[in-house]
């Protein structure tokens, strides 16, 4: 059934990382719901909010090293997962 | 205040999040497993992971019309949002004359894509088009199948024409919502019509003006089907919008995996665009 989609590793991988950010993330906030707040970001955020900017800046952030750089992309991913980290906590 | 906390409602979006699921997200996945492969035909695909990607961000295809793009939209703003700010100032207020102003605007919108196209396509040559051979008549060199300039300005002037009546009606709407008060105020500050447009009426159609950019800048963002029929993306390649070249990559050439990896980014964009303006307009609403 799933053979049109092609999947790959890699991919498989990258949604299923996805997919468990997102069951964390719902699971913390049965546990413990947070409230909006402001960080160095300039508007109030909620901790989807930030999860989702974090996730799109990342995905930015890969898309110029590829286009910038000739470095790993393994440089990107750390450097990604460091400013999501700096995200949650700060933003 | 006694109340339970029941979230079993939440259930009821069940069959939405399926709906979404086989309609976007399943299909962005395979989007996705298609961008790291190349792909030959059903059963033969061959990994080759991020080397689509950096050939589509170094490729002056994707530059040249991400950057016609950019310009294309930013003209379409520019120009419709003024226009349609404009326009809806010196409709008629009430009466017969206003339902007739409406009823005059909403027809370029009724009108589908392709047919705007060809509508535009016909107007514009110089045999038999009133606008090409009038032009022509004038003494102009007015040729869209030829000169770059005269196709930019055709298919933005299709576009003004097609879309204007659309931030028009918004504005419409907007100013009849502003409460006559606010201009008997004005009238006994003796306000000029300046002052009563820059204080009362902008304020008050901010919130209708971030949908009509909103709505204008996506429409704009992804055209395809009028600059399509009426140029070709001609001459050479001058009016290739985005989505464009994505179509020719994916559809005329098919080159899946190029075209996949090229999809994403445009995703990208739109994505970001589109959080930008979302944020803006909930942040215009928490502040009343």
């Amino acid at each position: 059934m799933l053979a049109w989609m092609n999947w790959t590793l890699p991919v498989a991988i990258f949604f299923a990382v996805i997919a468990a950010i997102l069951l964390v993330m719902t699971v913390y906030e049965v546990v413990s719901p947070c409230s909006e707040r402001k960080g160095f970001l300039p508007i109030a955020t909620t901790r989807g909010d930030r999860l989702f900017i974090g996730l799109l800046t990342s995905a930015y952030i890969h898309l110029a090293w590829l286009g910038l750089t000739e470095l790993s992309l393994y440089i990107a991913l750390a450097v990604s997962v460091i400013w999501l980290a700096v995200l949650l906590r700060w933003g | 205040m006694n109340k339970i906390a029941d979230n079993r409602a939440w259930w009821l979006v069940l069959p939405v999040f399926i709906l979404v699921a086989f309609s976007a997200l399943i299909p962005l996945m395979t989007v996705v497993n298609y961008s790291v492969q190349d792909i030959f035909g059903p059963g033969s695909a061959y990994f080759v992971g991020t080397e689509w990607f950096e050939e589509v961000l170094g490729s002056d295809r994707l530059q040249d019309s991400l950057g016609r793009q950019f310009l294309f939209s930013g003209a379409v703003l520019a120009i419709q949002i003024p226009l349609g700010i404009g326009i809806a100032l010196m409709m008629p207020t009430t009466g017969k004359r206003a339902s007739l102003c409406l009823i005059l605007l909403a027809i370029p919108l009724l009108i589908p894509w392709n047919v705007v196209g060809t509508i535009w396509q016909i107007f514009g040559r110089g045999d038999i088009g009133l606008f090409g051979w009038g032009l022509n008549q004038l003494g102009m060199d007015y040729n869209y199948t030829s000169s770059t300039v005269d196709a930019w300005l055709t298919v933005l002037l299709m576009d003004v024409w097609h879309w204007t009546p659309l931030v028009a009606l918004l504005c419409y709407s907007g100013l009849r919502a502003i409460p006559e008060a606010f201009y008997q105020a004005a009238e006994i500050d003796r306000a000029s019509n300046w002052a009563i447009f820059r204080y009362i009426q902008l304020p008050r159609l901010k919130s209708v003006l971030v949908i009509a950019v909103l709505l204008r800048f996506m429409d704009s963002f992804m055209i395809y089907t009028e600059p399509f029929v009426l140029t070709g993306g001609g001459p050479g390649s001058s009016t290739t919008f985005l989505s464009q070249t994505l179509t020719t990559m994916a559809i005329g050439q098919f080159d899946i995996g190029r075209a996949a990896a090229f999809s994403l980014i445009y995703f990208l964009i739109v994505l970001l665009v589109s959080w930008l303006f979302f944020t803006a307009i909930t942040h215009l609403d928490r502040q009343k």
